[in-house]
């Protein structure tokens, strides 16, 4: 993985004393919060509901294991014990207090971690496939592409001052675990004439607008990556609105303007600006791949592995369900819920951290990554290995076998910590997965995907769940929207709304029939919730949800 | 129309540890809803403000949100402000754990 150099060290430790400094005139009264707030939004620090956040970034998901034991020990020293991942592949800490947080930024630049460009708006911390590099259906690892943009973006002066937040993901495999359609930009490797290059996706993202991103390249060669990126943001700057910051995403520049027009203005300026790059950013690329050289997989038998699958069920339905295939046959690719049933989506203990950084080191090549889906990930483990990471997995309390299923749900923090929230996520994510978990039904209903944001901003990319949940302030009580349909892969798909929405006591229940109703659907337990509900609409599910309105209609 | 005025507390957060703070009929910030001065009037309301307002340097984001008498002092009207009372729902942390003035 990429290994900070004497210059990017030096920056961190000056970009934070100029933070520590910036800190104590707040502090000293020297600064007006004013003055202030944007300095500590440039630094990941917001005002949430009951204390400060910190935002703290993981660059594609990567993590090795020092860097997962320093996300521990800031948990532990200064905060209260755990941190939370997010759907950006950040980890959030809710406690910190003012004076602590340059102290923190210190620790983390000690192992080549920061919070910079975490909030603002600015080009954001750039999202990778989880599985990079350890998938068997990947053409490219895409993280040296992420880390390329990671070092172009960090404090680029053009485009500090966005109108707003701006989002890239990218993905080197054709199955899309990185949500492209719903970003900003969306990279995804594709191979033309035997050479790797780029699909482009622009315009897509979430939020009060869910938009599914547009193809405006469908082949970019990876020299052009740079100034073809430099060329999008420099159009959405000059065309994206300002008067209005609902509608100053580029998806709504995009809508307004149209692809062909951004098409268009995009390669008049990628002709003139590409003549800037005089191929620096090449030979940087190949210095940073030569830091993602994949681990040497070791040999050897697996013969441990088959015959603990054959002898323990447990560990079977954990195997079953939490391995994903890896390019080496030998090898597994792991995934670790921090979803046990009742527990809060993406929350993971410090002890809970420094065993995952331990078990990472032992069986995992020292090598973490963090989903988007608020899991974390061990990419490269031998398969020999999995019944004793099976056991010390079970020790932490990381062994839940719910990996794709209804409990394991994507939640934002919601009106629990984010002060922009309308209602509450966390809680009503607790009370589905402990009542699936009670009817032990979770493993018959299958592959699920439950997703839910507190407020309209989609954290918790409701709008791309098989079932969605948004939670609402309606005249002062909570309220649930569903909509159902949803798809977050590269069939990415915007889910449609059912009805009405339910209160907190209603919205577990509505789940349970959309459930029930689903279970007597389906044409075989192969096939999903979405594809059954692609196959039969949106009615007999709204039937299940609204039996009283059928009653009223018949 | 104007809306008919209704019952008013100023609240704020701390700027060091984060917290919500609340105004009192001191002019001094508590931790505890319950200590904070319900404000009857609307012009009241906004010269309470401005007071508040004074204390700019030491809290941040000061504004007034709505609530009602109770049996033990001021109540919250809405969701958002009882959680910011208590405290988040899944650990007992914020109020739920600490409660020390500033």
């Amino acid at each position: 993985m990429y290994k900070y150099n004497d210059f990017d060290t030096a920056f961190l430790a000056e970009r934070n004393a100029q933070f520590r400094a910036q800190v104590e005139r707040r502090i000293d009264g020297s600064l007006t919060e004013d003055e202030f707030k944007p300095l500590r939004l440039m630094n990941g620090l917001y005002l949430q509901l009951h204390a400060y956040m910190l935002r703290v970034a993981i660059p594609y998901g990567t993590l090795n294991s020092d860097q997962m034991r320093t996300l521990a020990l800031l948990a532990e020293k200064w905060d209260k014990g755990y941190g939370h991942f997010t759907t950006r592949q950040n980890i959030q800490y809710n406690w910190p207090k003012l004076r602590d947080v340059p102290d923190m930024l210190d620790a983390l630049a000690e192992v080549g971690l920061h919070a910079i460009q975490t909030s603002g708006n600015t080009i954001r911390n750039v999202t990778s496939d989880h599985f990079a590099a350890a998938a068997k259906d990947e053409l490219t690892d895409p993280r040296p592409y992420a880390e390329l943009i990671r070092q172009w973006s960090t404090d680029h002066p053009e485009f500090q001052f966005l109108g707003r937040k701006f989002k890239i993901a990218i993905t080197g495999s054709s199955t899309d675990r990185a949500v492209t359609k719903a970003h900003d930009i969306g990279l995804r490797m594709v191979e033309r004439d035997g050479v790797a290059g780029f699909e482009v996706i622009v315009g897509g993202g979430l939020g009060r607008t869910p938009l599914i991103g547009k193809v405006i390249r469908d082949y970019l060669p990876q020299a052009d990556l740079l100034p073809y990126l430099e060329s999008v943001l420099a159009v959405y700057n000059l065309l994206g609105r300002r008067d209005n910051k609902y509608k100053a995403r580029i998806k709504i520049t995009v809508l307004e303007n149209g692809i062909d027009t951004i098409r268009e203005m995009v390669e008049e300026r990628f002709e003139e600006r590409r003549k800037a790059f005089d191929g620096t950013d090449q030979q940087l690329l190949e210095e940073i791949k030569a830091h993602f050289t994949p681990p040497k997989l070791r040999g050897g038998n697996v013969e441990t592995y088959l015959t603990a699958y054959d002898a323990d069920p447990v560990f079977r339905s954990w195997a079953d369900t939490n391995l994903a295939a890896h390019r080496d046959d030998n090898h597994a690719i792991v995934t670790i819920s921090i979803k046990a049933h009742g527990q809060t989506p993406g929350d993971a203990t410090a002890a809970q951290m420094r065993g995952m950084a331990d078990l990472a080191e032992e069986f995992g090549y020292n090598e973490l990554r963090i989903s988007h889906e608020q899991n974390v990930i061990l990419p490269h483990v031998h398969k020999s290995d999995l019944p004793a990471l099976h056991a010390k997995l079970k020790e932490h309390g990381l062994a839940t076998a719910n990996v794709g299923l209804i409990s394991d749900i994507i939640a934002c923090p919601g009106m629990d910590y984010c002060a922009l929230a309308t209602a509450r996520s966390i809680p009503v994510a607790q009370e589905i997965a402990s009542r699936f978990d009670e009817l032990k039904l979770e493993h018959d209903v299958g592959h699920l995907q439950i997703k839910i944001s507190g407020c309209i901003n989609a954290c918790g990319h409701h709008h791309v769940g098989h079932i969605g949940i948004l939670g609402l302030d309606r005249a002062g009580v909570e309220n649930y929207q569903i909509t159902l349909g949803g798809d977050a892969t590269e069939t990415a798909a915007i889910g449609t709304r059912t009805g009405p929405g339910f209160a907190y006591d209603e919205i577990v229940p509505a789940v349970e029939r959309l459930i029930t109703a689903y279970l007597s659907l389906r044409d075989s337990a192969e096939e999903t919730f979405l594809q059954t509900y692609r196959r039969v609409g949106m009615d007999p599910f709204k039937a299940a949800l609204y039996p009283e309105a059928q009653k009223k209609v018949a | 129309m104007p809306r008919p005025f209704t019952p008013k507390i100023i609240t704020a957060n701390d700027l060091l540890e984060g917290d919500v703070i609340y105004f009192t009929d001191t002019n001094s910030w508590s931790r505890e809803l319950q200590e904070a001065e319900l404000i009857e009037d609307e012009a009241e309301a906004q010269l309470r403000l401005l007071e508040a307002e004074k204390d700019a340097l030491r809290v941040v984001g000061i504004y007034l949100t709505d609530a009602k008498s109770g049996d033990n002092g001021p109540e919250p009207t809405h969701f958002r402000e009882d959680f910011r009372r208590t405290g988040p729902s899944n650990y007992r942390h914020g109020k739920q754990e600490a409660a020390a003035n500033v």
